[in-house]
């Protein structure tokens, strides 16, 4: 599966995949002597599901990171809808439209799940500070408008039963899928998942598969996720791309990926016969 | 009613008026300690120097003008006119907030990501460089405070509470003083107004969530220094709002930045991350250390106002060191 950054194809399952819309080109990145990410390329496609995957301490969280700007790589280019990114801050970046979550759920633990949401959508609000103070005519209205697009994604969530729990009470999973909801709240052209169905069992897991699945179906969005269970992650995604020890050992469809012999190798380990 | 339970009633009422008055100087410490981990030694200089700031431009004093003298061999102390109060509230404002941006720009940006204890000497430092600059901008004397708040007792609440009292005994009324209901009004509604603005806009949430999580808030859009230079304003105008209560009550000088001292005790009370802590532990002491004073001071010889708040602090380290309210301290073996 070549194409141009321009060309569009469709998936066995009939969804449209357009050009690419984040390019990663030779990145390298290092702490120290420590090599965590070292020279790897790839890209995203507009409308895809993206994994990457790699055994424990492969640098796909480092990826992440990189993408999302916790993390500057010392050499190599980051593209973003056709132009090259300057060095961001991680907020300026969110600003671009890029929302993730945290492997070890990162939420507003204090804040109920809609406040959560709400603040997820801190980017789409416009308001200057003062109309705010006085909850002046225009600021009123953008509550407004903003919470009901909250409450839409609350209801494609199914989580109407927690709107106004505060979110540290709530279950493992269940604060999986608020984080969930709160990325979703910026309306992201790109959105990072750092291991969704990480610690879950297998019930929950459906349940974030199928999620993820529709986010994609239903709002067109690019995602690009990290994780661990091959399994899941052949199932839900597009392309992979596999990284082993910082470099990339493999990219290509989940066939594909799933026969390369170096992918079965950093896997399985080495089995020459 | 016998004279003793409406003495008590008017105890209580000016404790927990005074109690509204610790809360205010504990609420500008919370809103650092809860945004950026930082405990803001600096926070009861910040009222007096907001104090000091409001007095001069009320009364259009020329900033600096004991320095511009001494090097020029000037002779200038007033610019000859007078600003309405508030637009000289307002202009004191804005002087707390270019102070909250210039702490950040010149501070706190440098000092990101380093161990609280680093912080707080820098804050302790920052109270000493503002006391100085307080000192150098204004001049040293007490000054006198009015913001048109009505003071001195209340004649008709004596009169009406007066007749209250059982016929024939002494009881002369209740002394409520004016300022001090005033005072309680304004802190209540800055807390109701600080109470909306934190759950109903995005500002507020963006506080809140910088509180929580740093990183999530940065992966969500919020950039830090911006929600620190809007937290150290908050800061500041409470810390204004304080200055003015503290000021028109016992005059602008320098011990007013001492009311610092009386908010570490709310503070434990409260907890150091809870809003509504720091407003319960303030009305506890207040009510506390009046009543204290009131019931058991004559039989140890009174004075007791100076130490109490600090003994039931001390027990509340013992006992439930966390506070009323402040996030339970579990650690995992």
């Amino acid at each position: 599966m070549s194409l141009d950054s321009s060309q569009t194809m469709t998936t066995p399952d009939g969804r449209t995949i357009g050009g690419v819309v984040m390019e990663m080109k030779h990145i390298t990145l290092r702490f120290g002597g420590v090599v965590a990410i070292k020279d790897i390329s790839f890209d995203i496609r507009e409308g895809e599901i993206r994994a990457i995957i790699g055994p424990n301490g492969a640098g796909k969280s480092s990826m992440l990171n990189v993408i999302n700007g916790f993390y500057h790589p010392q050499e190599g280019e980051v593209w973003f809808e056709g132009k090259r990114r300057k060095p961001m801050k991680p907020h300026e970046i969110a600003h671009q439209g890029i929302a993730r979550t945290f492997q070890n759920i990162a939420l507003f633990k204090g804040m109920t799940t809609l406040d959560n949401i709400m603040t997820g959508r801190f980017t789409r609000m416009k308001a200057p500070w003062w109309q705010q103070a006085i909850w002046a005519g225009p600021a009123e209205r953008e509550e407004v408008a903003n919470r009901e697009v909250v409450e839409k994604i609350i209801d494609f969530l199914e989580i109407q039963a927690i709107r106004k729990t505060p979110v540290g009470r709530l279950p493992y999973g269940l604060q999986k899928r608020v984080e969930l909801g709160r990325a979703l709240g910026a309306e992201p052209r790109l959105l990072l998942l750092d291991e969704p169905m990480a610690g879950m069992n297998v019930e929950e897991k459906e349940d974030m598969s199928r999620f993820i699945l529709d986010v994609n179906d239903e709002f067109g969005t690019t995602i690009a996720l990290i994780e661990h269970d091959m399994g899941v992650v052949m199932d839900i995604s597009d392309r992979v791309v596999v990284m082993d020890y910082g470099a990339k050992i493999g990219d290509g469809t989940p066939d594909e990926v799933r026969n390369n012999p170096a992918v079965i190798d950093a896997y399985l380990g080495v089995a020459h016969d | 009613m016998s004279p003793t339970f409406l003495y008590t009633v008017e105890v209580i009422l000016n404790g927990l008026m005074a109690g509204v008055m610790y809360a205010l100087v504990a609420l500008g410490f919370v809103l650092i300690f809860k945004a950026s981990g930082i405990f803001n030694y600096a926070q009861g200089v910040m009222a007096l120097f907001a104090a000091l700031t409001l007095v001069g431009i009320q009364q259009g004093q020329v900033p600096f003008s004991h320095l511009i003298n001494a090097v020029f061999g000037t002779d200038i102390h007033h610019f000859g006119w007078t600003v309405p109060t508030l637009l000289a509230i307002l202009l004191s404002l804005c002087v707390m907030i270019l102070f909250a941006w210039l702490v950040n720009r010149l501070i706190l940006r440098h000092l990101v990501n380093q161990e609280p204890i680093i912080l707080f000497m820098a804050t302790i430092g920052l109270a000493y460089f503002m006391e100085g600059l307080g000192d150098l901008m204004w001049g040293s004397d007490i000054k006198r405070l009015d913001v048109g708040l009505p003071s001195g007792g209340s004649f008709w609440l004596e009169d009406v509470t007066a007749g209250w009292a059982a016929e024939g005994s002494e009881y002369y009324g209740m002394y409520i003083d004016l300022l001090d209901v005033w005072a309680t009004m304004i802190a209540v509604t800055l807390v109701i107004v600080l109470t909306l603005f934190s759950q109903y806009t995005k500002t507020g949430r963006a506080l809140r969530a910088v509180a929580d999580d740093h990183q999530a808030a940065l992966s969500v859009g919020i950039s830090l220094k911006a929600i620190w230079v809007i937290v150290w304003s908050i800061a500041g105008f409470v810390a204004l709002v304080a200055g003015i209560m503290w000021g028109a009550k016992l005059g602008v000088q320098f011990s007013l930045s001492l009311i610092a001292l009386k908010a570490l005790p709310v503070l434990m009370l409260g907890g150091f991350t809870s809003i509504p802590g720091a407003i319960v532990g303030g009305l506890i002491i207040g009510v506390g250390e009046k009543l204290f004073e009131f019931s058991i001071g004559p039989m140890i010889g009174g004075a007791t106002e100076n130490w109490f708040a600090y003994v039931l602090a001390l027990l509340f380290l013992v006992f439930r060191p966390q506070g009323l309210f402040g996030e339970k301290i579990i650690e995992r073996v």
